[in-house]
This record gives C-alpha cells, structure tokens and sequence, in this order.
C-alpha cells in the first residue's frame, strides 16, 4: 500500500524474533533439544509518515519485541524490515548509525530513563554533540525548540534543573525533547503514560499527537485499548506473537472482529457507572509464548471455536462485514 | 452505627531532612457493612496511607490521629495494642503488589495459615482443610498450596493474597490497587472476584485505586482523595453524572473512555507539597472555576446532596451551577 508512489516510512514483513529458553547446566548436559520463545511470530505492517500505529496486546504478545526488532536492538530471525524504503533487516551496526538517529524512541519510565546527574540541557545536547551536528549555538537553538514542542516554555525555566526537580509529566516531556532534537522521522513510544498520574497523561499524549500532524511516524505501543482509540490511527491488537486483528481504530474498536479483540474490549472499565459492563472474561491467563498451540494459537481460549481451529492457523484477511484495511486472522468472520 | 467511620483522621511523617509531611489531613468517611466503597485519587494523595492506618500498619516514622471506629471501638485509642487484635480478624488487606505480599521461601498453603493460627482460629489438619477451600474458592486448585510463591503467574499470586486476606473471615476487605499490575483481562477477572466474594461473606470492600473507570463500575460509592484530604464523596452515580468539586469532573475529562468522543483534557499544574502548610483550598492552583475566596479559606466537606459532600466553596454560591 503506497500514496503517491512514496514508499511507507516503516514496512515490516512476515518478521520472526525468537529467543532461546535457557536450559540451565543439567538441561545442557543432558543435550535437551534447544527450545525457543516465539516472541514475534510472522508479524507483517506498515506505517505511513503523520500516522499514529498502536500495537495493542497484554504482557507477552510480542509487542515490545517487535518494536526492539524494528530499532534493530534485538536480531530477527525471518522477516523483513524496510525504513523510509531500504531493507535494515541485516544491516550491519556501521551502516545503522545514520538511521538511528531517525528512529527514535521513548520509553515508559521517564525515572529510569533519564540520567539523575544530568541536567536538562545536557540530557537534550548529548545526542547532537555523539553525533556531531551543529555548533554550540546550534544545539542550543535545538535544545530550546525541543522544549518548545514538547510544552515546556519558557525553556530557561527548565534547561538548568535535575531530573529529580521535575514531576513525572514533565520528565517525560524532557524525554521526548531528547529524541527530537535529532529531528527522527519514527519515534517508537512504549507505553508513554503507564507510569504517569492521570491527570497528566493528556498532556503527552497531546504532544504525540501534534508530533504526528507535524509528519512523524509513530508507533505507539500500549496495553490501554482506550487510550489507542482515542488517539491512534489505527489499531493492531497482538495476541502471542501474531497480530490477530488491524484496522483504523475506529473500526476496531466499534465492530471488532476477532473474538480476542471482542473479549479485550469488554473488558475495559467504562467511565460512566450507568453503562454496566457486560464483561466477556476469558478463562485462564495467555499460554506461554514456548508452547503456542498448534491451529489457531487462540483457540483453548475462544469462545467461539469450533474443530477446524485446532487444526488451521488462520491468516490475516479482510472479513465480508468488515470495512476495506480492517482486518482479523479467524476463519470464523 | 456504621460498620467503620473514620473521624477526622490526621497522618504525618517525620522527615529524614527534619520537618514533616502532613500526609492525611483530616479524612472522615464512613463504611456499611456489605458495601462496596472506592477510595479515589493520584500518587500522593494519601489513600494508601489512609488504609494502611485502619490496618495499623504505619512506619514508626508516622504520628496519627483522629479516630477510626470499628463497631463503634477506637482502634486507633491504645496504638498497636487496640488494632492488633483485629488486623486479619476483622480488617485484612490485599496489597499492590502482590509477590511482595508473600515471603519466597515458604509453601503458599503455609502462608495463609498463619494468620489463622495466630487469632487461634484453626491449626493443623484443619487450617490446611480451610486453606484448601480458600484457594478452591478464588479459583487456584487445593493442591496447589504446596507450591511456592515464584511459581505462581501475577494473577494466581493475587488471587493466592486474597485467599490470605480471607483466612480470618473478616468483615472489611481493604484493596490496594489489586490489579494495577496486571494485565487486562486478568484484572477483570480479579474484580469480578473481588466482587463475588464480597456478595458470597458479606464482606464491606475498600478498593484504593487511581483508576477512575474501575471504581464506577466495582463499587456503590466512593470517596475522592486530594492533597491528603477528601473532596468529593457521593454515589458513583453522582459523582460521574453530577459532580460537586471541579477536581472530580476535571478528573473524568482526563480520563479517556473507549466510546468517548469529548476532548480528553489533562490537568494542568502539579498538587501542592504535603511538607508545607496550605493555605486555601489545595486544588485553587489548578482549579479552573476558582474565586477570591478559595485563596485565603479552606473549603470543608459539607454536604451538597443526598448521600454526597464536597469540599468547594462553588456550592455556597446559590446561584452558581455547581463545580
């Protein structure tokens, strides 16, 4: 899918990301077959400049890992990742230094992940000063801008503080300052808000988003499927290493598809105590990414399953009630 | 006579750089038995510390008071020797996270004996006989009371603190952000257990949480926690539908809802420091409905409507629309 002939800013394609389980000194000896996590399992999307993606999933479907893939952190193992049109999958470190610095991202801990000894200036010019961009001036310019945008004017207020002088929300502004300064083009966010109070979260996740009409990519990852339809463009829900459902996020979330999806959404604790929820709750917790079911890798846990999911393993397709780019991985739609 | 009414209740700690930080500042709430009752707020606003207090478990560093009645009798009268005999017994607590609930080297069956034991309530044969129906009872198989506490996922591990929390059948069941940790669809399943066994003892449930969205569709009423004071109480009904303090309604904007379509608006400012006194109503700096009033006096919780109070100056103005 392409507009105007531009290739999107991040294509990824069938991508695998597995690790190895540790077998422990006895394992060794005993030569037990290397067994594996399948943390990515055949994850295929694409994300266009001034688009928001949220990759939506609880703990272990593959999300984090399928953004460290696409940063190049962690190796894939099948797959192919192209950025703004060049295949990185197997580009050595030397060659992914100029990428990096337009492949950006922020994490959820804005405690841990800015250094307490720095101040603030100093935290925003590092990045332009390892790679060697502009004059001292410049980086100052660059600095103040980034403050700028991420809503933290006037920028002396805050260029000379520590991080411990600062609250969460705004640590996580300084954070996001930090990565673009380099002026990136993907900025990867996980979980931006999970850690911050919710009276907070708007604020940032605001500032993600006029980064987004300013033309960024971004890849929002998140197990908060409110918070992805609020802001995301669209929407993937991940389920052990697959994506199971994508759509635009109002689709997803007004006429989802896949039973995993309809189950997630209602489960979601509605604002207004009048709307009692009708909560479909899944039994049991997700099985290990080790042992994935053969068949449809939801089906001990689907509702709706009959005997042919135990046997099919069901591709990503657009179902006959769904609206065109909306698509689920059952053979049940 | 309520089951619990905490009266003015007051917690400060000493700091470690000298001074103190007045935590609590003078929550009053009360609690029926069977009820289902939400404690509200953001990190720092003092709910965990409140709860802690009812259970009497504060670090030396704390100095209460106030009161907190059970059945009408002051815990809080005599210090450790008047809540001791009820922590467990009568009030138990599931804490935020639950592997630090449970010591790692000991069988989990073992664990949720103890406090049975220790209010003499059943040993031997028949603890594990009870520890075995606890745990049947949220859901882990008996047999699993052998194992460790790292054997369990997040999830099993919670529901192995409530079956803790259960052992002396108490009345109040306090919970401290009991899903916060976990994953969506095992947070559903959490509360809606949380909930049958409230209905199945008849147990009064306490949940702390800032989780808006979960307090409205959990529990009857709730109270909203700021700077260490309450500033809204009232149905939840009420409270989402017709809030009486800006700080409630401000609350919800920022909270966004999977079918919503309004602006989700943060909050602007950051709540005030505890280590310093407060002049004034505490949420004024952030308050986008504040007066000349609200800078020089502290608005106390006055009942606004049935069942519901607020602490805003706003519903002493007759013709103002409220908050």
């Amino acid at each position: 899918m392409t507009t105007n002939g531009a290739p999107p800013l991040l294509e990824v394609d069938s991508l695998v990301t597995r690790y190895p389980v540790p077998r422990g000194v006895v394992g060794s000896l005993a030569r037990q077959p290397q067994r594996w996590v399948h943390a990515v399992a055949g994850v295929s999307f694409r994300l266009r400049r001034g688009e928001m993606l949220a990759l939506v999933g609880e703990s272990g479907c593959g999300k984090t890992t399928t953004a460290q893939s696409v940063l190049r952190l962690v190796d894939s193992d099948a797959g192919t990742i192209r950025f703004d049109g060049t295949d990185i999958t197997a580009l050595g470190s030397g060659d992914l230094r100029g990428l990096r610095r337009r492949m950006q991202i922020i994490y959820q801990d804005p405690y841990e992940s800015l250094d307490p000894r720095f101040r603030v200036r100093r935290t925003l010019v590092e990045p332009l000063e390892v790679h060697g961009i502009g004059s001292k001036e410049e980086r100052r310019r660059e600095a103040e801008e980034a403050l700028r945008l991420t809503g933290l004017a006037p920028p002396e207020l805050f260029l000379d503080r520590y991080p411990h002088e600062l609250s969460g929300g705004q640590r996580q502004r300084v954070a996001i300052a930090a990565s673009l300064v380099l002026h990136p083009d993907l900025l990867i966010a996980d979980e931006p808000v999970s850690m911050l109070d919710v009276s907070v979260r708007a604020g940032i996740l605001g500032i993600l988003d006029d980064l987004r009409r300013r033309g960024l990519g971004i890849l929002m990852i998140t197990h908060d499927l409110s918070t992805a339809a609020r802001y995301a463009d669209r929407i993937a829900v991940m389920y052990l290493g697959r994506i199971v459902e994508e759509g635009a996020a109002r689709d997803v979330v007004a006429n989802p598809q896949h039973p995993y999806t309809q189950a997630l959404l209602s489960v979601v604790p509605k604002r207004d105590p009048r709307q009692r929820q009708r909560p479909e709750i899944l039994r049991g917790e997700t099985p290990n990414p080790v042992d994935v079911p053969r068949g449809c890798r939801f089906h001990p846990r689907c509702p709706i399953a009959i005997p042919e999911c135990r046997d099919v393993d069901p591709e990503l397709l657009q179902p006959s009630d769904a609206r065109a780019g909306h698509l689920a991985a059952c053979i049940r739609t | 006579m309520s089951l619990l009414e905490v009266k003015d209740l007051h917690i400060w700690f000493d700091l470690e750089r000298g001074g103190e930080l007045h935590a609590v500042q003078g929550v009053t709430f009360e609690l029926a038995a069977g009820e289902r009752f939400g404690l509200v707020g953001e990190s720092g606003c003092g709910k965990t510390t409140t709860i802690l207090a009812l259970m009497g478990l504060l670090p030396p560093s704390a100095s209460v008071s106030g009161q907190v009645l059970l059945d009408g009798v002051n815990v809080l009268a005599r210090g450790e020797r008047s809540v001791a005999p009820h922590r467990w017994r009568d009030v138990a607590m599931v804490f935020q996270g639950a592997m630090n609930a449970f010591n790692p080297v000991k069988r989990i069956g073992e664990q949720i004996a103890e406090p049975m034991e220790l209010h003499g309530i059943a040993e031997g044969r028949e603890a594990r006989r009870q520890v075995g129906e606890l745990l049947e009872r949220v859901g882990i198989p008996a047999e699993r009371a052998q194992r460790f506490p790292h054997e369990f996922s997040g999830g099993m591990r919670q529901r192995a603190a409530i079956a803790m929390a259960l052992a002396c059948k108490p009345k109040i069941l306090l919970a401290d952000e009991p899903t916060t940790a976990l994953d969506v669809m095992v947070q559903a399943q959490i509360l809606q257990l949380l909930v049958a066994l409230a209905d199945d003892f008849g147990l009064a449930l306490v949940l702390v949480t800032h989780d808006l969205p979960i307090v409205a569709q959990v529990c009857d009423r709730a109270a909203v926690m700021y700077a260490g004071e309450i500033v809204e109480s009232g149905p939840t009904d009420a409270l989402f539908h017709a809030p009486r303090h800006p700080y409630t309604r401000l609350l919800f904007a920022a909270t966004p809802d999977l079918y919503g379509t309004e602006e989700v608006a943060s909050i602007p400012g950051a709540p005030p420091r505890l280590d310093r006194t407060i002049t004034g109503c505490p949420f004024r700096p952030r308050c986008d409905r504040a007066f000349g009033r609200c800078v020089g006096e502290r608005p106390a919780l006055k009942p606004v409507a049935a069942g519901q109070a607020a602490a805003c100056h706003l519903n002493d103005v007759p013709q103002e629309v409220p908050a």
